[in-house]
């Protein structure tokens, strides 16, 4: 075959058909070139506890995972549902505080805490988020970030659950290799659950309430209703991981409503790509073990953190996702003329 | 085509409707009825409250007072998706499609919602399983090219003559009732004026009665079996086209002294 009937061709161009989520699939290649990012996300999220170095990395892959829960939840209420929720420490310390209840004072085991806090804690974000839901942007975003402060502060002030020493002696999972498989085995579910809820039909309702709520109102819609299944869902997903994070320090107390759990997800967000569900678990995996790495510097750690951060938003503004997607959609190949 | 409706009770009834905004009056005491399957038409100039009343019986605002009908039950003040469950929707005068979407999947919102599910949507049908598919139908009916790829390009980039048919369409998803136009004509080329009219026939041919609120008086007047003009949110004159073409009061408001025939031409 000679050079000139051949010439370069994208490979997405022969797949995709009119609009997103229909493909003319030809052959086992085309087929391969679908599957592979998600094959290698997964095989990669998989592999990470079994590449880790020693029990101290293993557990870093477990806060990742815990972190990138929340990142994702965050970045559902934000760009799907457009509620920009700063609540994330508010997720993560009612999940806590619920596993630690029902694990300490009542001696259930971990594996029913965590989905009890999950159900329950969400419940009860959603009942407490409920009177902000007509608010809209940085509204929304600046009560939601009062949640956090306001329960660490009730706990604190009425002494409850433990008071600032917190609650003690919660059961750990049974070993390591449980710990690290289930939170990794959720995060998955969690994220390949959402991209499937966001493009159903009931996902579409989420997205035109951010586009034009008024108009969802006008086609019969109750958007309180929706808004509420949107918050129960994220914070669902963020109780679960704080009642993860409880069993894993088998402690829980008021540090689990530092704002750090609000913030680093949304770090975590900006840096991995807004709006791609993927992106926000990428950008843990990126900003969690470095801000491990950065701990021999001592206070100046955060300095180097933010530094990271400065430069990513920057030159990669769009977030690492949306690049290597830009990427991986120009792979060329051959074709014949 | 013209339709008479004297004797039946009417569908849609307003009755002493007030709305102020601080202390301007956007609405004193307006009566008005909407019989079952005409076309009725509101005119007034800018400011005299025409979407006001759109708002008020659409939920999108509490009137100050007085009570608003449909069929007989009190709907004053009720939420806006109660109303348009009810069967009474409304386009927008600033369009408002959901732009990061396709044109299609707009459509699948309104016939996600309970209304569309009891009623099977436009042309009913009953099972709503696939409401891509339904939502093309009713693109194709309203006029966008099904074989093109029109339909499902991103909202953002069809223009304003799609936009209108779009927020049409909207409305239709749910099966309406009422359907209420708000300036569905403004903005449109004269030829996309000339094709929304027989569609506007069309529809009150399948059984909808249709308020339209218009500045294209020349089109509105075409269409509508009554008229009812506004200024400065009171009532002015209610009548056939021809009635109100006719009242001097009409033309004072309107137009100051010029004459409503000269004005047409242009219109």
């Amino acid at each position: 075959m000679s050079k000139e009937n051949r010439r370069k061709e994208r490979i997405d161009r022969g797949i995709k058909v009119r609009s997103d989520g229909l493909y003319a699939l030809l052959s086992w290649r085309e087929m391969a070139y679908l599957i592979a990012p998600r094959f290698i996300l997964i095989a990669g999220l998989l592999a990470l506890p079994l590449l880790m170095p020693g029990l101290y990395w293993q557990r870093v892959i477990s806060i990742v995972c815990i972190y990138a829960m929340v990142a994702i939840s965050f970045d559902f209420l934000a760009h799907y549902v457009g509620l920009v929720c700063l609540g994330g420490a508010f997720f993560i310390g009612v999940g806590g505080y619920i596993a630690g209840i029902f694990n300490a004072y009542f001696g259930m085991p971990p594996l029913v805490t965590i989905p009890l806090a999950a159900i329950a804690g969400g419940g009860f974000c959603t009942l407490l988020l409920l009177p902000c839901l007509p608010l809209r942007g940085v509204y929304f975003a600046i009560v939601t970030l009062m949640y956090p402060l306001f329960m660490a502060r009730i706990i604190e002030a009425f002494d409850l659950f433990g008071g600032t020493d917190g609650i003690l002696g919660i059961d750990s999972f049974s070993s390591a290799f449980v710990e690290q498989y289930f939170v990794v085995g959720i995060l998955l579910v969690f994220l390949f659950g959402l991209r499937r809820l966001v493009n159903t039909d009931m996902g579409l309702i989420f997205t035109a309430i951010m586009d034009n709520d008024q108009a969802v109102r006008a086609s019969g819609i109750n958007i309180t209703h929706y808004k509420a299944l949107a918050v129960f869902i994220a914070s669902a997903m963020g109780c679960l991981a704080g009642a993860c994070l409880t069993h894993i320090y088998m402690w829980s107390g008021i540090s689990q409503f530092a704002l750090d759990f609000s913030i680093l997800p949304i770090a975590a967000t900006v840096i991995g790509g807004a709006g791609t569900l993927a992106g926000p678990v990428i950008g843990c995996l990126i900003l969690v073990p470095i801000s491990e790495l950065l701990r021999d510097f001592g206070t100046l750690r955060i300095v180097f953190y933010a530094s990271i951060l400065v430069a990513f938003i920057l030159f990669r503004s769009d977030g690492i996702m949306a690049f290597a997607k830009r990427k991986y959609e120009q792979i060329e190949r051959w074709t014949q003329v | 085509m013209k339709h008479n409706s004297n004797q039946t009770p009417p569908m849609l009834r307003m009755e002493n409707v007030s709305k102020t905004f601080g202390g301007v009056a956007a609405l004193s005491h307006v009566d008005l009825d909407v019989h079952e399957g005409e076309v009725l038409g509101i005119i007034g100039p800018n400011g005299s409250g025409k979407t006001t009343t759109v708002n008020a019986i659409t939920g999108f605002i509490r009137p100050s007072g007085g009570r608003i009908y449909f069929k007989g039950k009190d709907i004053t003040g009720k939420k806006p998706h109660k109303i348009a469950d009810m069967g009474i929707t409304r386009t927008f005068q600033i369009m408002r499609p959901y732009y990061s979407l396709p044109a299609f999947k707009n459509l699948v919102i309104p016939l996600f919602s309970p209304r569309a599910r009891r009623t099977g949507g436009w042309r009913g049908g009953g099972n709503l399983g696939d409401r891509k598919t339904i939502a093309i139908d009713i693109l194709e009916e309203i006029g966008f090219e099904r074989d093109s790829y029109i339909p499902f390009k991103t909202t953002s980039t069809l223009p304003t003559g799609y936009l209108k048919r779009l927020e049409l369409a909207r409305c239709l998803a749910l099966k309406p009732e009422i359907l209420i136009c708000d300036e569905i004509f403004s903005g449109l080329s004269m030829s996309e004026i000339a094709s929304m009219v027989p569609l506007i026939e069309r529809l009150q041919d399948d059984g909808i009665t249709i308020v339209m609120i218009e500045h294209r008086l020349r089109e509105l007047f075409q269409v509508a079996n009554r008229v009812m003009v506004l200024n400065f949110g009171e009532k002015l004159v209610e009548g056939t086209p021809e009635e109100v073409m006719a009242d001097d009061r009409v033309k004072e408001a309107y137009f100051g002294s010029e004459k409503i025939e000269e004005v047409m031409t242009y219109a």
